[in-house]
């Protein structure tokens, strides 16, 4: 049976080997990714240069001098010895958000998808119990699992050039946080007034990669005030 | 020991070879876009090759040196002068205090690199110089070069012997762009992988350290746009829904749901360095070994450059 849970391990590209622990999203496979980042990151593999965890997989990525098929072995070495390790500890967030009201520029988009109305997608989005998958794509990004499925609406087909920091967006079945002003092709339904990333402290992300969390729906007021709160 | 930017260029920013360790927190490692003649430029001067330098994109500054230095351009050639005469490429060059460096326009590529003996001394964040633009982060501030910035140098400790007489340095031709398969290769069938290896791409405007964006042929995927989202390798080859591919570059998203048909080579990706708007080129396929051994070619030039530096 433990051949079934072994990963695949797939050259990315002559400098990158993917992990892979499955084709889908869910909690059993996350606690798989999550438990192995953390060993990797724990126990340094030598040669490779960074660690991007996802929903079901793992890519690292090597020097200019590493022998590519000689870190594949150690990549398969360490993902053996992870599989003695338990998962690390997850924290609980709560995160204020002002959904639509100009800051919810997709809502329109997502109600034709989902056949809800504005209130029933916010009173959906709000209700449900998320985690942080893992943080990429920019700097401090989380990716959120946990959004109810009805609410799922495609990507946009062309990216936008520029989303505003703070933002709440829907991108198929996930739903996630813009920390800076980035390009992106998500669909745009609110925004928080907190900080998710401050360029200071790159490190100290106030959402991490195993996080359970929670929207709390704010007002406009309400947004202001927390947004002023910002430094 | 400093110098002063006279006159900005069009996006002049701080690099070292990047910034490591952070792609988990989705911070991609940045870094110079022609990471050859960046090692190279600081080997002409006696620099480690990770040494600090400054990287011009398409019209270069004007730069005042407070105090002798020695140093050298590499990369793309630009129009350049010292105090109004011929100034070389590829070249370690002492340059007297009160001299005035003035870098134009591009001749041929998008980049050029201005190395100084002894490294730029700027702020290390998470063991880097570099800027990453997108996040705002590194170099001055986190933001590009301008006019009346100030930059000391020169306090490095561990320089080497620079190379007398650079020959051979390396010609960029980045007319073709040589790519093994990306992790979704399998979601484009024949017809639409022979055209992508058939056709022309265009470097088109909207380019730039995060990605270029090409225009040409339409790509498209027989099982969707959308992947359950993964890592991102650096030279990524991305298709999204309108079929026009973005290549992912030094400043570019961790991880990324639009299916990848194909991967820059690490030996070319210099080469993407040099691309600009308008510019015309086609990909090659290779396999993995062929990748490997142009990338083990790339990196023993480096050592024999090295060699002629001890």
């Amino acid at each position: 049976m433990a051949l079934n849970h072994s990963p695949q391990f797939i050259l990315a590209s002559d400098r990158s080997i993917l992990v892979k622990f499955g084709s889908k999203i869910s909690e059993e496979i996350h606690q798989r990714v999550f438990a192995f980042t953390d060993f990797v990151l724990t126990n340094r593999i030598k040669s490779v240069v960074n660690i991007h965890p996802a929903y079901s997989s793992v890519l690292f990525t090597l020097d200019l001098n590493a022998d590519l098929n000689e870190i594949l072995s150690l990549i398969k070495i360490s993902w053996d010895a992870s599989t003695q390790t338990n998962i690390p500890d997850s924290r609980h967030v709560e995160i204020p958000v002002l959904y639509g009201d100009g800051f919810g520029e997709d809502m329109d988009r997502v109600s034709q998808h989902t056949g809800l109305n504005q209130s029933e997608i916010i009173q959906s989005h709000e209700g449900g119990s998320y985690k942080v998958y893992f943080t990429g794509f920019s700097p401090g990004f989380p990716y959120i699992g946990g959004m109810d499925p009805s609410l799922s609406t495609p990507r946009l087909t062309t990216p936008r050039k520029q989303v505003p920091a703070g933002t709440i967006g829907i991108a198929a079945e996930q739903t996630g946080i813009y920390p800076l002003s980035s390009p992106g092709g998500w669909n745009l339904i609110g925004q928080t007034p907190i900080k998710i990333f401050d360029w200071h402290h790159p490190t100290d992300l106030r959402l991490r990669m195993g996080d359970s969390i929670k929207f709390i729906s704010i007002t406009k007021e309400e947004f202001d005030q927390l947004k002023e709160n910002v430094t | 020991m400093s110098l002063e930017i006279l006159r900005a260029g069009l996006q002049t920013t701080i690099q070292d070879l990047g910034r490591f360790g952070v792609a988990h927190l989705g911070i991609s490692a940045s870094g110079a876009s022609d990471n050859l003649a960046m090692r190279i430029g600081n080997l002409i001067v006696g620099n480690p090759e990770n040494t600090t330098a400054i990287e011009m994109t398409l019209t270069g500054d004007t730069v005042l040196f407070h105090s002798n230095a020695f140093i050298a351009l590499a990369g793309s050639k630009f129009k350049i002068d010292l105090d109004e005469k011929p100034f070389p490429f590829w070249s370690g060059t002492y340059i007297s205090a009160g001299q005035v460096l003035t870098i134009g326009p591009t001749l041929k590529g998008a980049r050029c690199y201005l190395c100084v003996r002894g490294g730029l001394q700027v702020k290390n964040i998470i063991n880097s110089t570099s800027t990453h633009l997108t996040s705002r982060m590194g170099g001055l501030n986190g933001s590009i070069l301008k006019k009346g910035d100030g930059i000391a140098f020169g306090n490095l400790d561990k320089v080497i012997q620079p190379i007398k007489n650079m020959e051979n340095y390396p010609y960029t031709d980045s007319t073709t762009i040589r790519v093994t398969k990306g992790l979704q290769w399998d979601w484009f069938d024949n017809q639409n992988r022979k055209l992508f290896f058939q056709k022309t791409y265009q470097v088109s405007t909207l380019s730039n350290r995060m990605g270029l964006r090409l225009s040409g042929e339409s790509i498209l995927s027989s099982k969707g746009n959308e992947i359950i989202t993964e890592g991102m390798p650096l030279g990524a080859i991305q298709i999204p829904g309108n079929g026009q591919p973005i290549l992912s570059f030094v400043e570019h998203q961790t991880t990324g749901g639009y299916p990848k048909l194909a991967n820059v080579i690490s030996a070319d990706l210099y080469k993407v360095g040099q691309l600009k708007p308008g510019d015309n080129f086609k990909f090659q396929l290779i396999d993995f070994p062929e990748a490997e051994k142009a990338r083990l070619e790339q990196e023993n030039y480096i050592l024999s450059l090295k060699a002629h530096c001890s």
